[in-house]
């Protein structure tokens, strides 16, 4: 399972600079391990498309960020991400909250968010895994990692 | 007002060694007045994403400097950046070209268009360095000191609007440009 503590540890192994964020409900709470990490710099965003363009830029000045927001801010991100991932053909990698995952795949939920989000990132053509609770700071590492070896882009969707 | 091309020039004059990233209708001119590893057209681009583009490779290249020059259609698309720039200071000029009109879409007027005040807005997102100019003798006479200090700086320039202007073509492929940018970045 993925804990704040985790992740930043994880993060940092990879190298990663930079989270630019808007936390959901389950990422927020990774925000005093992330907010208190002196190698790791938070970059709190306005709007998700805003978020990716600084990743983008972030990526051209040679850094290695991680953009993490919820579904429904990839949602309005679209065309940022089109343009990142394929006019700039640049390795953004994310973290995703798939908001109502669980609750959807247990018929408990009318939220719409679970029924779109995986064919968005079909459409969109970026790799993506879904993290689901037993996956651990060594999964989102591996993910990273081979993410950027491969200079590609990558999305982890942790189901909530 | 000032033409978009005086504007440009008087920009030329005061932009060193930054990175100048340009959007829409200013880059066409802004091509013809410099082609650098260092001068960026952002195009095929996301729409009003420039400044946050920009933001993040000057929090990158603290040593290089940013300089974006964005339209004002561009900038009511993502106005969020604003606060964002202000809460991140970095070496980031953002120059708002505004004309009030969607030059390359056929002039239709911006929802904006003559009642916006982008310093105001600019301000009150907390940015404490904002300069207004509306005619080139006072963007010639200002422009040193606007574009030197500590970021973030918002320039406003109010340009004339120019119909008949074409979609705007990239001086290069992307994938060139970004090589050649990052060559010059050593990144």
């Amino acid at each position: 399972m993925l804990d704040g503590p985790s992740v930043v540890a994880g993060l940092k192994e990879s190298g990663v600079t930079h989270v630019i964020w808007i936390p959901d409900s389950e990422l927020g709470t990774w925000e005093p391990a992330l907010n208190s990490d002196s190698q790791l710099r938070l970059v709190r965003v306005c709007r998700e498309g805003e978020a990716i363009a600084i990743a983008a830029g972030l990526l051209l000045g040679g850094q290695r960020p991680v953009v993490a927001i919820q579904c429904t801010g990839l949602f309005e991100a679209g065309d940022t991400l089109r343009n990142v991932v394929h006019d700039m053909k640049l390795p953004l990698f994310m973290i995703v909250g798939l908001r109502g995952y669980y609750a959807h795949q247990q018929k408990k939920t009318n939220d719409t968010c679970p029924i779109f989000a995986e064919p968005i990132l079909k459409a969109w053509q970026i790799p993506y895994t879904i993290f689901d609770r037993r996956h651990t700071a060594s999964d989102l590492r591996q993910a990273y990692r081979q993410a950027q070896a491969e200079n590609r882009p990558g999305i982890i969707c942790l189901a909530e | 007002m000032m033409t978009l091309r005086e504007a440009l020039e008087v920009l030329a004059a005061h932009r060193g060694q930054r990175i100048v990233i340009t959007t829409m209708s200013p880059i066409a001119p802004w091509h013809e007045l410099s082609d650098t590893p260092l001068d960026f057209a952002y195009i095929p681009s996301a729409m009003g994403q420039a400044p946050a583009l920009g933001l993040g490779l000057a929090l990158a290249r603290p040593e290089n400097g940013v300089i974006v020059v964005n339209g004002d259609g561009c900038m009511l698309m993502n106005l969020g950046s604003l606060v964002t720039m202000a809460n991140y200071p970095a070496n980031f000029y953002l120059l708002i070209i505004d004309n009030g009109h969607y030059e390359v879409t056929g002039g239709q007027p911006t929802a904006g268009a003559g009642h916006t005040d982008f310093a105001g807005l600019a301000r009150a997102a907390g940015i404490r360095r904002v300069y207004s100019f509306d005619n080139v003798e006072s963007w010639r006479a200002g422009a040193a000191e606007a574009l030197s200090g500590a970021g973030p700086v918002v320039i406003w320039l109010e340009v004339e609007p120019k119909k008949g202007q074409k979609t705007p073509m990239p001086p290069r492929p992307m994938a060139e440009q970004i090589a050649r940018l990052k060559q010059a970045l050593g990144t």
